[in-house]
């Protein structure tokens, strides 16, 4: 299946795709307080996988990304579920979050909160599901 | 504040997390699904001696306070039901074992078969309405899986008639929704009741109210909705289809019974009377399909229709008894349907047909399959001592207080010819000449026999001993017939 007619889409792809990749991982550390998150940036990630698709086949792309799509969903869950159910430890309700300011030698004050890891379950789980029905769609042909 | 109402949604989610990673493993996902199932049904009791000792629970999720987060509340009613379902799905896990088949199994059949759980116990316990549109959802793209694995071919024509109807239900289950919020501005149930009763419901109110029977009667299958149940219900394998049968329908007679009565009580002259034409005529529709089918399937789905019926009928009545009779006739309705057609089920593994035409006299070689089928088909038609009877009792007592006499006389003559269609089958099928199968001795009949078995035990006692459980659906009736006990617990803690 592979053939060379398309070489403008390749190339631009091979350039774009860690733009995409990029800014997807800066969209998910942006919901942490603006618009963006676990689900637009797994989309966005998705999304960059999929013209890699489009430019080359899946074959191909197996062998770039080794990953198994559907363990990454079980994995994203158990992230999501994980953190959500940490608060019963500590008898608050479910899906209570903590976070706390920790000083960085470079960074200086940053803050950690507990919903980035679940927003990174969200995100697993987006990429997974997502990249999961498009491969079954396509491997159809 | 109490985490302890989450865990039975939490269990079997964590479950079906987990086993995504050993789906090649059969064994391994049988008994963990087992365990975790076992584990739901003990937080279950423990959470409904909780909510009978000290009042309803309620959990504001996420430390978010009611009404501007999402609060799970649990109620008599939604204790009662999670309980219910953490049994009925035990039992078809134990019967899914020997019957649903390798292929199956490896295919996420028990990750799935977790999620629906997740999604129906959600959906009983959640106090917010659009996240009882989510859990809905959850339930339904985990039927959606179920009704489709394996890919024989009426599965996948049914599969598309199922999707195509659920997911314009749950479009419009969205816009009802959207409306709603849009007249009341909160989407906290105890909330919406409050700003209702406040503004005393206007027409726009009746109108949303009916919107919401089509939403919920398009998954709970009353009349003249239920049109494409018969048919999708058919199509997947006897365990599948007695989860279906025994939860699917009641999570949408239960959001009927909710919105009915915590947030559309103002104006029962419209809305209730409505909805109690709907039932009967529901009742009637259902018994005319059970009664006119020779295809055992065929018949016992008819009878969930006229279940649905019957228990909404006590619903629309809206008093005290006709309530505590639809409750209890709720929760036998699940544990008997389940029995009904898992041991359908078994039948149709014997013989291999569900064409009561072809079957005969399965009694001499299966007088077990045969006695718990005969027991089970009495409680579903309502014989004391069994737990149809008493149920009933309650429906008809509470129809002739609320002096609705045809009411009462319909769902008095469906009994009847409910017990003529189960019986059709026990007559036909098991009575007669004994004929030979091709797969008889394939069928672990031994094994998939103890399912219906617990559950006709559970109806058993659940009819015998209604003296101890009454007080249990009473506090669930009360809570029904009082919207402000559930505001109350909800809005002020």
């Amino acid at each position: 299946m592979r053939s060379n007619n398309n070489i403008i889409l390749e190339t631009t792809i091979k350039v774009v795709l860690f733009i995409i990749v990029l800014f997807s991982v800066y969209i998910f550390f942006a919901g942490h307080y603006y618009p963006g998150g676990g689900f637009i940036g797994g989309l966005m990630t998705s999304g960059a996988i999929v013209l890699l698709l489009i430019a080359y086949d899946i074959k191909t792309v197996a062998t770039i990304l080794p990953v198994n799509y559907r363990t990454m969903t079980g994995i994203g869950l158990l992230f999501a579920i994980g953190t959500s159910a940490g608060s019963l430890l500590f008898n608050v309700p479910f899906l209570t979050h903590a976070f706390g300011h920790i000083e960085v030698p470079v960074l200086g004050e940053i803050s950690l909160h507990t919903a980035t890891l679940f927003d990174l379950g969200v995100y697993l789980v987006v990429v997974g599901v997502t990249m999961t029905i498009i491969q079954t769609i396509g491997e159809d042909e | 504040m109490n985490n302890l109402i989450i865990l039975p949604i939490l269990i079997p989610f964590v479950t079906a997390a987990i086993l995504i990673f050993f789906h090649k493993k059969v064994k391994v996902q049988r008994w963990f699904s087992a365990l975790s199932s076992i584990a739901t049904i003990i937080a279950a009791l423990v959470l409904v001696q909780k909510v009978h000792t000290d009042g309803i629970q309620s959990l504001n999720i996420s430390s978010w306070d009611a009404p501007f987060g999402i609060t799970l509340v649990s109620d008599m009613l939604s204790a009662l039901l999670v309980l219910t379902t953490s049994i009925v799905a035990f039992v078809c896990l134990i019967y899914s074992f020997k019957s649903i088949g390798a292929e199956r199994e490896k295919y996420y059949y028990y990750p799935v078969f977790n999620f629906l759980i997740v999604g129906v116990n959600g959906a009983f316990t959640t106090g917010d309405i659009f996240n009882l549109f989510v859990f809905f959802e959850v339930m339904l793209m985990s039927s959606y899986v179920l009704i489709v694995l394996g890919g024989t071919k009426i599965q996948l024509r049914e599969s598309i008639k199922y999707l195509l109807v659920n997911v314009i239900s749950s479009a419009l289950f969205v816009i009802t929704v959207a409306y709603l919020y849009s007249v009341v501005g909160t989407l906290n149930m105890a909330h919406i009741s409050q700003r209702i009763a406040e503004i005393g419901q206007p027409g726009i109110l009746s109108v949303i109210a009916v919107l919401f029977l089509i939403v919920f009667g398009l998954k709970g299958a009353i009349f003249p909705l239920y049109f494409w149940m018969p048919g999708s219900y058919y199509a997947p394998p006897a365990p599948v289809l007695a989860l279906f049968g025994a939860l699917l329908t009641k999570v949408g007679v239960y959001s009927i019974t909710r919105t009915y009565t915590l947030f559309f009580y103002h104006d029962q002259g419209f809305t209730h009377e409505l909805l109690q034409l709907l039932a009967l005529v529901s009742i009637i529709a259902g018994v005319i399909g059970a009664i006119a089918y020779w295809d055992i399937k065929k018949v016992i789905i008819y009878n969930i229709i006229v279940a649905v019926g019957v228990i909404l009928y006590g619903v629309s009545v809206m008093n005290i008894d006709a309530l505590t009779g639809s409750i209890f006739y709720l929760i036998h309705d699940m544990i008997i349907k389940a029995a009904l057609f898992l041991l359908v089920g078994i039948m149709i593994a014997i013989t291999g047909t569900s064409n009561l035409k072809k079957i005969s006299g399965l009694i001499k070689r299966y007088p077990g399959v045969g006695w718990t089928f005969f027991i089970s088909a009495l409680a579903l038609a309502g014989i004391p001592p069994l737990s149809g009877f008493i149920g009933k009792l309650l429906i008809v007592q509470g129809g002739f207080e609320g002096s609705s006499y045809v009411g009462a006389a319909i769902v008095l003559m469906s009994s009847l010819l409910v017990l003529f269609s189960v019986m059709k089958i026990f007559i036909n099928g098991f009575w007669g000449v004994h004929r030979a199968y091709e797969n008889e001795d394939k069928a672990p009949v031994k094994w998939l026999l103890i399912s219906p078995v617990i559950l006709v035990i559970l109806s058993a006692l659940y009819g015998i001993g209604t003296e101890a459980i009454l007080p249990y659906i009473s506090q669930a009736a009360e809570t029904l017939a009082n919207p402000s006990m559930y505001i109350d617990a909800v809005l002020k803690e």
